[in-house]
């Protein structure tokens, strides 16, 4: 099992050794699952009739036009508001298969629990979503929806009450759980094989998009960009596209208040590489190895660590990692919403925010394909208070 | 003969009680303190926490405590200087140190256990690293002196618990239920065939950690065949719960060590 989950010198299963069968019985249900050809038709008819894929590729037709070609991947109109049903689905599958009961998970700007609630409802498993008490106050909406769908939201009150601290909660959790439940980790982040299980269910989005931009340009894009907390929608749509060499792949992580101070979430910017959440990854940390406190305006970015996968595309230089701040994110977000009639998430706005930077800069008309990663409705309680709309 | 070693021979007929604290929790001045009670009260071996921002394997007690210590500000360094000062008073009890894997990378591995060996302690049980992880941090340990403590659990399979008992030092901590570190339930899995596997390998002496609070747990534990017991979020919890804990601190480890004496209670 080890050798399977390593990402150059990173990734691995850094977990108490009574969650190691747990771990290992999840990596056989994958590969076997792998292998059986009705699991590959129930999960693509899940997606195609139940989740809405594929969903569009949309070029924008206000946004950097005249300097860039805009397209977004429309991961916004998924079933659910994010891309994250993509993976849920995947893993209620083969938690099924393992014959568990419950799902529980960890949820930051809320997406994520509302998708595991949304799978649980379908297909009959208890639910329980942690989820800090700081997200459950700024993400209201979200916490409505999972209750809606049956999930039980616990609020976590330790730590910086964020989403750091519910995966901790969520791993305590499954440390006596693992028998009857699945532990639906909601990012490639997270102890072997979380990692690769999440991202080879959300390659969807690059195998499609793949298509979608040489359907419509008859050429590869000169570069895919993606917001990155854990990483999960951006690992989704670079691994297709990550053979390619000529196409730049652009992670953004949350620079916050700014890169300089200390109140952000750029783990690959200005981390280090440690050991946090199962993986040996970068991790933002003091001199001694204590767990930084992050910043940042969108929940679902506001994580100390990322993905193992991300931080040896960092080291390897097939990615580039850049940060949008709170501003600037906040600035695309209304840009789209009044330029295109699109209003995103706060979380999918960095990445755009990067891409308009990028346009305002070009001289050759570069063809950007930017992952739309959720849609804004999560996050229009807290728009409200910090737009000033003319 | 290492600390750990000389006192399993000394106790021959009776269990070792192993005594775990947060270390810094509630200061440092009043760790030693609780330190030197532990041992005045007859305690075996010593366990101490480095405190870290996210304990998974710990619950609410221990995770209360860790908080605790780093709103004083307490620092690993600041921990080997109270182990320090530990074995500088008590020569022969054995200190173990458990932590979390990224204080041990923060500082550099082999920086860690040369730390940790020049203050005198025994053994390095990094909580949040299995036998598949554990190379690099057992072989740093053996080259610094140290017995790398590993973690045998009730569902770990048989192959991986004979590793378990070739590669680990000092002694095996079982883990005798799911879940996580916490005073409020007992052993519940049938730990049997694990004691029988560590055992045909020659493992160190198990020792049974999680949910040992109150003398009947560790009964039970020696009467399974456990080597010892090591009780911490019973200690923590009453520690947290004395604004004069000593003397409650020490009629507790008293009672419990006097438990381990199966023989005489019989």
């Amino acid at each position: 099992m080890l050798n399977r989950g390593r990402f150059g010198a990173y990734g691995g299963a850094y977990v108490p050794e009574i969650l190691v069968p747990a771990l290992e019985e999840l990596d056989a249900a994958f590969i076997d699952a792998q292998d059986d050809p009705g699991f590959r038709v129930e999960l693509d008819t899940l997606l195609r009739k139940y989740a809405g894929r594929p969903t569009p590729l949309t070029r924008c037709r206000n946004l950097g036009t005249g300097r860039a070609c805009i397209y977004l991947k429309r991961e916004d109109l998924l079933h659910g508001g994010a891309h994250k049903t993509n993976q849920v689905l995947g893993q209620a599958l083969l938690a099924r298969r393992m014959g568990k009961t419950r799902l529980i998970a960890e949820t930051g700007a809320g997406q994520h629990g509302v998708a595991t609630a949304l799978a649980g409802a379908l297909f009959g498993l208890r639910t329980c979503i942690y989820m800090g008490a700081h997200d459950v106050e700024r993400q209201k909406l979200n916490v409505f929806r999972m209750r809606l769908m049956g999930a039980e939201v616990v609020p976590v009150e330790s730590g910086q009450r964020g989403l750091k601290d519910a995966i901790n909660e969520a791993l305590r959790d499954w440390t006596a759980s693992f028998a009857d439940t699945h532990y639906l980790l909601g990012t490639v982040a997270g102890p072997h094989p979380f990692p690769t299980i999440v991202r080879d269910f959300q390659r969807v989005i690059g195998e499609e998009a793949r298509a979608q931009i040489l359907d419509e340009e008859g050429r590869l894009p000169d570069a895919v960009i993606a917001c990155v907390g854990g990483g999960s929608n951006a690992m989704g749509i670079f691994a297709d596209f990550a053979p390619d060499a000529e196409v730049k792949l652009i992670g953004v992580e949350p620079a916050g208040k700014g890169l300089d101070g200390d109140q952000h979430g750029a783990t690959l910017l200005r981390g280090r590489p440690g050991i946090l959440h199962g993986a040996e990854t970068y991790v933002l940390q003091d001199a001694d190895g204590q767990i930084s406190e992050s910043w940042s305006v969108s929940a679902g970015l506001d994580y100390p660590a990322v993905g193992p996968e991300h931080a040896h595309l960092r080291d390897s230089g097939r990615a580039e990692y850049v940060g949008a701040t709170d501003a600037e994110a906040l600035a695309a977000f209304q840009a789209l919403a009044a330029g295109e009639g699109i209003i995103c998430a706060f979380e999918s706005a960095h990445a755009l925010a990067h891409a308009l930077k990028l346009a305002e800069a070009a001289t050759d008309n570069p063809v950007l394909v930017v992952n739309l990663s959720g849609r804004g409705d999560k996050d229009m309680e807290q728009a409200q208070r910090l737009l000033e709309l003319p | 003969m290492s600390r750990y070693a000389t006192m399993f021979d000394r106790l021959s007929g009776e269990g070792a009680f192993g005594a775990f604290i947060m270390l810094g929790d509630p200061d440092l001045a009043r760790s030693a303190a609780i330190l030197d009670a532990l041992v005045e009260g007859g305690a075996d071996m010593i366990e101490v926490g480095i405190p870290f921002s996210d304990p998974v394997a710990d619950g609410p007690v221990i995770q209360a405590a860790a908080t605790r210590a780093l709103a004083k500000g307490v620092t690993p360094a600041d921990c080997f200087d109270l182990i320090a000062g530990f074995r500088a008073r008590h020569p022969n009890v054995p200190v173990g140190i458990l932590t979390y894997a990224n204080l041990v990378v923060a500082r550099g591995r082999d920086a860690f256990y040369a730390r940790a060996a020049a203050a005198g302690a025994d053994s390095v049980l990094v909580a949040d690293v299995p036998l598949l992880e554990a190379e690099p941090f057992a072989s740093s340990a053996r080259l610094h002196g140290l017995d790398p403590v590993l973690i045998a659990a009730a569902n770990t399979p048989p192959e991986r618990l004979a590793a378990i008992a070739r590669r680990g030092g000092g002694y095996t901590y079982c883990v005798a239920r799911a879940g996580v570190t916490g005073a409020d339930r007992a052993a519940e899995f049938d730990h049997a065939d694990m004691l029988d596997a560590l055992l045909t390998n020659n493992a160190p002496p198990p020792v049974f950690g999680f949910g040992i609070s109150r003398p009947e747990h560790v009964r039970a534990a020696l009467a399974a065949g456990a080597a010892g017991v090591i009780c911490g979020s019973a200690i923590v919890d009453l520690l947290a719960k004395h604004a004069d804990p000593l003397p409650a601190l020490r009629a507790f480890i008293a009672a419990m060590k006097e438990a381990t004496r199966i023989r005489e209670a019989a």
